[in-house]
């Protein structure tokens, strides 16, 4: 064993030591031929005589020296690196052949390697969180939202009651104002239970998490920053830990630091700038089962305890509690999520069906360099018989081969993965927040690997058939005829090539046409609104406002609409609370007066609950369909009146008419914070707006929708509506939303200096990310078919071009022999029609069977869609026709008599 | 003629390198290749230069060594000389090959048709 380890290293060496030692072997065969001629001299031969011996005797010098080196060296890294070098040599003594073949590849290569880094970063990467896997993301199941809040007395009964997490921890949005320290400003808050960081696995880069002494009502207010606003806003101060911050108009010591490199994104929770302990929330009704204010929690199971278990777990749980309150808790169910399936779980079809996609552009890219292989084969055919000739094997020529296409594809994908690493940022940019984790892609060793695998397979793949064909070649025949004579056989394998290459490209077009239609369909539905110059944003009023009168809240809210309606561009404006279309959802208990009250808090009906100003209805766009909308008589001293859409109308009004109908509402006592029912009386319905995005509004069971007047909140909800509105605002102005935006808000700092006005977005942005994830499809199919139609065009024009070459001599003869040019013409495109008729009909059935696996990625198509397939099948031969037209009319110019000379 | 010569068996070269080696004392190739046609009676098919792939193999696995030397009519050629490690080698491959020949030898002597009722 030793013995073989010490001649592999002394191999190794020589191999570095090449020339030295060739030298050396020089060095003594020149020396052990003059010993030999010396002792022939001695023998009395002649001078001639005596060296022509010494050669003989010694033998082929050539052989020596090549049977020493590959004694003493390592042949197979010699002959690769032999291969290479010519290989290198052959490509750069073509070099538009080399261009092309390696763009391509390139291209394939690329769009591969960009996927799949989608893919590795999105799917295939774990979570950073220890035990991601372990992690729940734990809803209340409700009769209208599967993934609805629990009541936090519900949830804590979770906590006590469950046997098989090993922890759960709630958490909330809040309150982000900071005021006191450089500019009042408003950053984004989250409100977490004690434990919430310990199930994640984050460690704070100061001081310590929350304990469960501080996570209760009446504790002392701490809160929890994070490093980038540590670091912007507090100059990284290593002091921070025991200072008081101003949050939400409360005192509030800073604990701890939690490190930038936390990321979660979540319903409910997005990584925040500060988080502070969830139980000590102050308002009563959070604190209340019968609630509709809730949390969300995720929960780190016990190890070794299945998903599965621990739903059976939960059950039990609520069946103590529905016993327990059943007016309250009667149907409660838990909906656990996996935490990965919770963040990746609607993207991983849609990435998987994009790989696939991307694949078979890949297949085109390797037909068509396999073809200019089998093309540029014809004039190398010579020059393998010459080395077959010579000696060369059949096994060497086709090593030969393989390494050049292997270095054409390595060649193409170094070029694809720069492509690759421009495009990935391209698609994601270009689609914002439609890929999640989008901040976990990028070139990591795993997607290096992934390029370099491919492209040797790729290599081999399309240089396989053509290196076969060749290395197959018949020395005799075609030293003799120079490669004249077009082989049949090896034009039947271009034309299988062009017919699934067409067939490829029709599957892709046909998935890109499905997204078009789709996207299509999508962005002409009416979302309900007109969502063009409308900009939203929030305010967070003084703290001091909240501890007013609700009269002098009401004043004040409605100074803050005059300051912002008189701010020059603003057209219509509706300061806002509750529900926002496509961005947030609120919704309320209620039942229509008349019937007798639900004795279960589950049987209540709901509706979308938008709190709103009469200009609402203007700054939106909606239509109003029957009676009056909300006007400003509707205020704190008159009747209260509530606005349906014609959903809430159909639904609970069928076949009646619902206006001066009343309903009774749930709302909380302002003194006692009991539950009470208040009447409004219904005096107009609006058309339904789209609140859960263009492409899913239709599949969510909460469709109704109610409108009703800010001015007429209970007293609690008046001073909740003062910690925070939003602000919707129809402008017409030639500036940018933003600039538009920084007008308003200098206006209202004008106003007054406390008021925070943050989180602008505009109506139009905000609809174009319902429909991201199609969005991005879309493109994404759409480069990839248009990647796919190119390589295919091209692919079946140099097909053509070559056979029209190849047959140059025969048309040359139809010609002498009478036919005219537009026979000729027929006679190619006839040609090229027939594969890609073939190809279409092929890709057709393909196309059948795999958009199937789109349908839920499709709106307003189906899979099969026939307009869609004909469409796109007279689309491809159109432009296959196209293609085939150039080398055809240059066959029905052939000049016969020159091309009966021609050789 | 060229007929009568024998082809050299895988290894057998290496072999007879060691054996004249272990003989004969420091050679240089040329000596190595003569002393082995001589031995041999010019019955062993050789180009000499063969040799030459057998002494790099011998001296990678360490049973010969070589140095740059001057032969007795002063000239510069490279000698080798069999090392301790070559001449265990050589003890077992030569005591492979004498069982290995007596073996063929009995086999061979196998009258023809003896076997026949």
């Amino acid at each position: 064993m030793t013995d073989q380890l010490r001649r592999f290293f002394h191999r190794v060496r020589s191999f570095f030591r090449h020339a030295e030692q060739d030298r050396d072997l020089d060095a003594e065969m020149s020396a052990h031929l003059e010993l030999a001629i010396e002792e022939n001299l001695e023998r009395g031969l002649s001078a001639l005589e005596a060296r022509r011996q010494a050669l003989v005797r010694f033998g082929g010098q050539q052989q020596s020296r090549e049977s020493h080196r590959e004694a003493r060296g390592l042949p197979l890294l010699e002959t690769l690196l032999q291969d290479l070098r010519f290989a290198l040599r052959m490509l750069r003594k073509s070099p538009g052949f080399t261009a092309i073949a390696v763009l391509t590849l390139a291209l394939g290569i690329g769009a591969n390697t960009a996927l799949f880094s989608l893919i590795n970063g999105v799917l295939l990467n774990p979570l950073p969180f220890p035990n991601a896997n372990r992690i729940a993301v734990m809803f209340q199941d409700k009769p209208n939202f599967p993934k609805g809040s629990i009541s936090y007395p519900n949830f804590l009964d979770w906590r006590q009651d469950n046997r098989c997490f090993e922890s759960i921890a709630g958490y909330r949005g809040a309150d982000g104002t900071i005021r006191g320290v450089g500019e009042p400003e408003e950053v984004r808050a989250q409100r977490v239970s004690a434990t919430f960081f310990s199930i994640l696995g984050v460690q704070p880069i100061l001081g310590r998490s929350f304990t469960d002494e501080e996570d209760r009502r009446g504790a002392n207010p701490t809160v929890i920053l994070s490093e980038g606003l540590w670091k912007r806003k507090f100059g990284s101060d290593q002091n921070i830990l025991g200072k008081a911050v101003n949050v939400g108009g409360a005192a509030r010591t800073v604990i701890g630091v939690v490190p930038m490199s936390f990321r979660l994104n979540v319903q409910n929770f997005r990584t925040a700038d500060l988080y502070e302990p969830i139980g000590q929330d102050e308002d009563e009704k959070f604190h209340r089962r019968d609630s509709f204010w809730g949390t969300n929690a995720i929960g780190v199971l016990k190890p070794g305890v299945t998903f599965a278990q621990a739903r059976e777990d939960m059950k039990r749980v609520n069946s103590g509690l529905a016993t327990t309150y059943p007016d309250i808790d009667a149907d409660i169910k838990a909906n656990l999520i996996p935490l990965k399936e919770e963040i990746v779980g609607e993207i991983r079809p849609v990435l998987l069906v994009l790989f696939g996609a991307v694949g078979f552009v890949l297949l085109i890219a390797c037909v068509n360099v396999a073809n200019l292989l089998l093309a540029r084969s014809t004039g190398r055919r010579r020059e393998f018989s010459i080395r077959v000739a010579l000696g060369a094997g059949q096994a060497q020529i086709l090593r030969q081969l393989l390494t050049e296409s292997v270095v054409l594809a390595l060649l193409g994908g170094a070029l694809g993965l720069i492509l690759a690493n421009w495009g990935t940022s391209a698609a994601l940019a270009a689609v914002p927040r439609s890929v999640p984790r989008a901040e976990d892609i990028g070139l990591d060793p795993r997607v290096l690997l992934f390029t370099l695998v491919v492209s040797v397979g790729v290599g081999i793949l399309f240089g396989l058939v053509p290196a076969l064909k060749i290395s197959g070649v018949d020395v005799g025949a075609s030293l003799k005829d120079a490669g004249r004579a077009i082989s049949m056989y090896r034009s039947r394998t271009q034309a299988v090539f062009v017919v699934g290459e067409m067939a490829m490209a029709l599957v892709l077009l046909i998935g890109a046409g499905l997204m078009i239609r789709t996207l299509a369909y999508l962005w002409g539905r009416n979302p309900g609104f007109d969502p063009h110059n409308v900009l939203s944003f929030g305010i967070d009023p003084p703290p001091s406002l909240a501890a007013q009168s609700p009269d002098a809240i009401r004043a004040e809210l409605r100074e803050l609409h005059r300051v912002i309606r008189s701010t020059p561009g603003v057209e219509h404006i509706s300061l806002h609370w509750g529900a926002h279309p496509m961005q947030g959802d609120d919704e309320v208990g209620f039942w229509p007066e008349g019937q007798p009250q639900p004795a279960r808090q589950a049987d209540y009906a709901s509706t979308l609950e938008y709190v709103i100003e009469p200009g609402y209805l203007q700054t939106m766009g909606i239509p109003l369909l029957r009676g009056r909308f909300i006007s400003d008589a509707d205020d704190e001293r008159s009747e209260r009146v509530a606005v349906i859409d014609n959903s809430f109308a159909q639904k609970y009004f069928p076949g009646r008419d619902p206006i001066g109908k009343r309903v009774m509402i749930f709302d909380f006592d302002a003194d006692s914070s009991e539950r009470t029912w208040i009447a409004f009386t219904i005096v107009g319905v609006v058309g339904h707006v789209n609140q859960f995005g263009l492409a899913d509004d239709a599949i969510q069971p909460l469709q109704a929708q109610m409108y009703r007047s800010l001015m007429q909140g209970s007293d609690l909800f008046t001073k909740n509506a003062a910690q925070g509105l939003t602000v919707f605002v129809r402008f017409h102005s030639s500036l940018s939303p933003q600039a538009f935006f920084e007008t308003i808000r200098s206006a209202l700092l004008a106003h007054n200096g406390q008021i925070i006005a943050s989180g602008n977005e505009s109506e139009e942005e905000i609809v174009a990310h319902s429909i991201a994830s199609q969005r991005f499809s879309m493109v994404l199919l759409g480069v990839f078919a248009a990647l796919a139609l190119l390589l295919a065009s091209v692919g079946i024009y140099g097909v053509l071009s070559y056979l029209v070459g190849q047959r140059r001599q025969e048309i040359g003869v139809r010609m002498a022999l009478g036919a005219k040019g537009v026979d000729v013409l027929r006679l190619v495109l006839g040609d090229g029609a027939r594969m890609t008729l073939i190809g279409i009909g092929i890709g057709v059935v393909v196309a059948l069977i795999l958009t199937r696996s789109m349908a839920s990625m499709l709106y307003g198509v189906a899979p099969g869609d026939p307009l869609t397939f004909a469409i796109v099948a007279l689309f491809l031969s159109g432009v296959a026709l196209l293609a085939c037209y150039i080398p055809a009319r240059r066959a029905s110019r052939v000049d016969p008599v020159v091309a009966l000379r021609y050789e | 003629m060229p007929e009568s010569k024998l082809d050299l068996l895988q290894g057998t070269l290496d072999l007879m390198v060691l054996q004249t080696l272990a003989a004969m004392g420091r050679l240089h190739g040329y000596g190595i290749a003569r002393r082995i046609e001589q031995v041999s009676g010019d019955a062993v098919l050789l180009n000499q230069g063969t040799i030459y792939a057998s002494l790099v193999r011998l001296q990678q696995r360490g049973w010969i060594s070589a140095e740059w030397g001057t032969s007795t009519n002063n000239r510069k050629a490279k000698f080798y000389s069999i090392t301790r490690r070559g001449r265990k080698q050589l003890s077992e491959d030569a005591a492979y090959w004498q069982r290995l020949a007596d073996v063929m030898g009995r086999v061979l002597a196998l009258p023809e048709g003896s076997n026949n009722k």
